[in-house]
């Protein structure tokens, strides 16, 4: 679940994570996923919407990087999880991203990517729209950001980093493809 | 959203919401799966009190692919000699705890009379024109637009305005047509330029204040439109004087095979069912490559899909309530 | 009615009321009839009307008391106790009830309840056709040679459309001094479905269109036919200014044409049903700004003769269907002079005098009612309404005496002119 702060950053706001260190836990990301899958057969990654999808892509690339040239491109879409938000009844009417799934999931090693693992309620409602989609043979977890303070059982697989953080901060990214620029901010509460 | 009752009460933007979220069930249409939780624990009854079973079986569908329970009453009769009122007929199936109530009527405004009714009760039950006598069938003219803007899309893709500017044709008995007065609404507000095309005595009173273009001569128009909207001919019209025989309405009215040379190239055909074949549309116009009904059909599952969840998918009202009496 | 009957035989002084426009005088009622105040008794109880206009009761040509039949819309009883709120002393009552009013013994029925329970004179207008089916002449002569003595004739609800028919009953009543009084509505153009004027609004709304040629078509026929059989001809609830134009041309010719039109006509226009609000279906329906002007102007110069209130009271659940299912009609008795102050008297277009005559002495006129719509004289009976011309108030429908709520002007800020109503010297009406 992305928080997004206030475009003009209150001074109670500092950075934790810059351009370039976004850009390293990428790569480091990009390796791990490889490893655990022993290359890149079979992988399909699905981001979340909205900063979970340009960060598929990123992994992708720097994916096809590290392996010095595939094959095949690695497939990455992206999959909406509003439909399936337990919290919907709570908001006025979301508006629904898109889902765009370029290959079938059946047996197939899906790796959901989202910028800042938080409740887990949102990769909850991933996991039950993936399982509409059909049924892979594995389901791994990328996050760029893992805050913490989980209200459901679950973990990532491949973490940017780990930020402890008090529930009244937001953690908030920006992704230049959305954003305009790479920066991830701790911004405490005024409340 | 409180209510979907008229084409005219939707601006550009809600329909472009309505349309693309529309896009988006349709991706479910063709998954292994045809089934969002979105709508969960919601309860949506058809109440439908002219038989109309493509109409019926649409909104079902898309209320279980959302996961809605979905019920069906057909109060098919008049009321009035049933004894019941309409006001009390839709109160009690409100009270059942329904969230919405997708009505379909033979009379002019029924469902706009329901939604006074749940509004002067404070009930949060809210209503769908499923079709009113021969006002309105929003959800027809939504459908409409969904086909005709993917099929333009596809053709010019550079155009992601499809419909602004388009010259659409809609021909034959516009008097009686809650279709066509959907369409004339909704195309409007999208900035396509309406064309009706009928005789005379199937022209409504008033046709000059609308925002159309009102013609007689189907030949001349066909060349000059970008897609062509054939409306069925009502078999109560054929006695009541509105033609002397379908024979002269077809070759007047019809779009025959001959008619499809007259077409530009490309644009499609239109008719929102069901149709009769011989009469208003010929069975080499309906079957062409450039016939669309069949796309209508599938499109009308996904775009009540996208209504149904722009009117259920969020929060209750401020209080709380739906479909409770207080 | 414990108020009323106190009041036999003590006398009533109305003080300083304007008569009908001409000016303050005082006035005696005494054993139902006016006598010169100067003769009061000492004891007569005396009523401040400094400020108020007195009109001689009013009558209305157009009432349906639903009494046989829908009691539970309205009765005999509650139809003309809300006539007198309204300030009416004599309501003619529409032959449409069940059974229908087309035998003497209907007529005579309906005299003897409103005999023991009226709080006006109720005239039973006799059936022009047996059963208002418009194929046969009901027995229009035993009508009025009953004790109902009917002189008007009408199908309301349905037009003559008969054109031999409607000749042969102008012809017959001819004997007797009596009218026929038409419901114009040509049915091949404006059949039992057409329920909103033909126009923009009808081809919008998708509802069955009542064009304004299916009045004004079967009142020229009908003019015509009445130059033809020299006989009485009177047009229910005009409601189009075509429709005026051959009354204007009748009259010209000196045919014997009388018409009214209703208070809902004189103010409200087609667009009250862009809601579908079954409240404001009634037929004729309502139609456009330009007829109301029309239907103002001809009432201002006689054209029009005389303002019916085509009172329909309907049962909520008959009226709680989709629009086009819903019963025709609404209240009118009670409001129906609060609707000519506003749209006639106000504006300048009729004075009070002329609001005497086109709602009391000219209906009485053209019902040969002798005992009403009399002048406020001495020797006359003392059928009385007090007015306050400046007292306004939002109508509330649950406030009215009428056991129906379809009320149009429900909500609506309107003149409350009624005081107080006296028919044949018992007090009718007193505002609480």
């Amino acid at each position: 679940m992305s928080l997004t702060g206030p475009d003009d950053p209150t001074p109670a706001s500092r950075t934790v994570l810059d351009a370039d260190q976004i850009s390293r836990a990428c790569a480091r990301m990009a390796h791990e996923v490889l490893e655990a899958n022993r290359g890149a057969s079979g992988l399909v990654l699905l981001g979340i919407p909205t900063r979970g999808v340009p960060l598929a892509h990123r992994l992708a690339r720097a994916m096809a990087e590290a392996e010095g040239g595939l094959e095949a491109p690695i497939p990455v879409g992206s999959l909406d999880v509003t439909m399936y938000r337990d919290d919907l009844r709570r908001h006025p009417t979301r508006a629904v991203g898109r889902t765009e799934v370029p290959v079938g999931v059946d047996g197939a090693v899906v790796v959901l990517v989202d910028d800042v693992l938080y409740s887990g309620r949102t990769v909850r409602a991933a996991l039950d729209a993936l399982g509409d989609l059909g049924r892979p043979r594995a389901v791994r977890l990328a996050v760029l950001v893992d805050r913490g303070h989980r209200e459901l059982p679950v973990r990532a697989d491949h973490v940017g980093k780990n930020l402890p953080t008090r529930s009244d901060e937001r953690v908030s990214v920006r992704l230049a493809e959305v954003d305009g620029a790479d920066e991830v901010t701790i911004t405490r509460d005024e409340a | 959203m409180r209510h979907l009752l008229s084409a005219a009460d939707l601006d550009a933007a809600e329909v472009g919401e309505i349309l693309d979220l529309a896009e988006e069930m349709a991706l479910v249409q063709s998954r292994p799966v045809k089934k969002l939780p979105a709508l969960r624990g919601r309860t949506v009854v058809n109440l439908f009190f002219e038989d109309s079973t493509r109409t019926r079986s649409s909104f079902e569908l898309a209320g279980k692919w959302l996961s809605a329970d979905v019920i069906n009453i057909s109060a098919k009769g008049s009321s009035v000699s049933k004894g019941e009122s309409l006001r009390d007929t839709v109160l009690t199936v409100a009270s059942m705890g329904v969230d919405a109530m997708v009505v379909r009527h033979m009379a002019s405004g029924a469902p706009l009379q329901t939604a006074r009714w749940f509004a002067e009760l404070g009930l949060g039950v809210h209503v769908v024109n499923a079709g009113d006598g021969t006002h309105e069938h929003p959800t027809q003219a939504l459908l409409d637009a969904f086909t005709l803007r993917r099929h333009f899309r596809a053709q010019d893709p550079d155009r992601p305005d499809a419909l602004a500017g388009r010259r659409i044709a809609v021909v034959g008995d516009i008097t009686h047509s809650r279709v066509a007065r959907s369409n004339v609404e909704l195309l409007t507000t999208l900035g396509a330029q309406v064309v009706l095309v009928a005789p005379p005595t199937l022209l409504p009173s008033g046709v000059g204040t609308w925002p159309v273009e009102v013609r007689h001569d189907l030949d001349a128009v066909l060349g000059e439109v970008d897609a062509v909207m054939m409306l069925r001919v009502q078999r109560e019209r054929m006695s009541g004087g509105y033609f002397p025989t379908p024979r002269e309405y077809t070759v007047g009215y019809g779009l025959t095979r001959a008619r499809l040379g007259l077409l530009r190239p490309g644009a499609p055909i239109c008719h929102p069912g069901p149709m009769n074949r011989g009469l208003e549309i010929s069975g080499d116009a309906a079957d062409s490559a450039g016939s669309l009904i069949l796309d209508q059909v599938a499109a009308g599952v996904a775009v009540r899909m996208s209504v149904l969840y722009q009117l259920l998918g969020g929060q209750d009202d401020a209080d709380g309530t739906t479909g409770a009496l207080r | 009615m414990t108020q009323a009957d106190d009041e036999q035989g003590r006398d009533v002084l109305v003080l300083g009321a304007d008569l009908a426009g001409r000016g303050p005088a005082d006035l005696l009622i005494r054993d139902g009839s006016f006598a010169d105040p100067a003769d009061a008794r000492p004891d007569a109880d005396r009523v401040d009307a400094a400020g108020l206009v007195a009109l001689p009761g009013l009558v209305d040509l157009h009432t349906h008391l639903r009494e046989p039949g829908r009691e539970d819309a309205e009765t005999v009883e509650t139809g003309t106790r809300a006539a007198a709120r309204g300030g009416y002393t004599a309501v003619l009552a529409m032959a449409n009830t069940n059974p229908v009013t087309d035998t003497a013994e209907a007529a005579e029925h309906l005299l003897g309840v409103a005999s023991r329970v009226g709080s006006a004179q109720v005239v039973p207008v006799g059936a022009v056709s047996k059963g208002l089916e418009g194929e046969e002449l009901a027995e229009l002569g035993l009508m009025a040679r009953s004790a109902a003595r009917t002189r008007v004739f009408s199908d309301d609800g349905h037009c003559v459309a008969d054109a031999r028919l409607m000749r042969r009953a102008l012809e017959y009543v001819r004997a007797f001094d009596g009218v026929v009084a038409q419901h114009a509505q040509d049915p091949r153009l404006a059949g039992r479905d057409a329920c909103c004027a033909e126009g923009e609004l009808s081809g919008r709304l998708g509802l069955p269109g009542w064009p304004a040629v299916a009045e004004a078509g079967i009142v020229a026929r009908d003019v015509q036919l009445a130059e033809l059989t020299r006989s009485r001809l009177h047009v229910c609830h005009v409601s189009t200014a075509e429709t005026v134009d051959v009354l204007r041309w009748a009259k010209q010719r000196g045919v014997e044409v009388t018409a009214e039109v209703t208070p809902h006509h004189l103010l409200l226009t087609v667009d009250e049903l862009t809601g579908y609000d079954p409240t404001f279906k009634v037929n004729p329906p309502l139609r456009s700004g330009e007829d109301v002007a029309a239907l103002r102007d001809a009432l201002s110069d006689g054209t029009i003769d005389a303002v019916g209130t085509d009172h329909a009271p309907h049962a909520r659940h008959d009226k709680e269907h989709a629009f086009v299912d819903a019963a025709f009609g609404m209240l009118g008795l009670e409001t129906a002079l609060a609707v000519v102050v506003e749209t006639m008297v106000r504006p300048g277009a009729l004075g009070w005098g002329d609001v005497a005559t086109r709602m009391s002495s000219v209906p009485a006129h053209i019902a040969r009612l002798p005992g009403q719509g009399r002048p406020l004289r001495v020797g006359e009976p003392a059928n009385l309404v007090l007015v306050d011309p400046e007292r306004r108030s939002v109508v509330d429908r649950d406030a009215s005496l009428s056991l129906s709520r379809n009320n149009p002007w429900h909500g609506r800020d309107l003149p409350d002119p009624m005081v107080a109503t006296w028919w044949g010297g018992r007090r009718t009406f007193t505002r609480s």
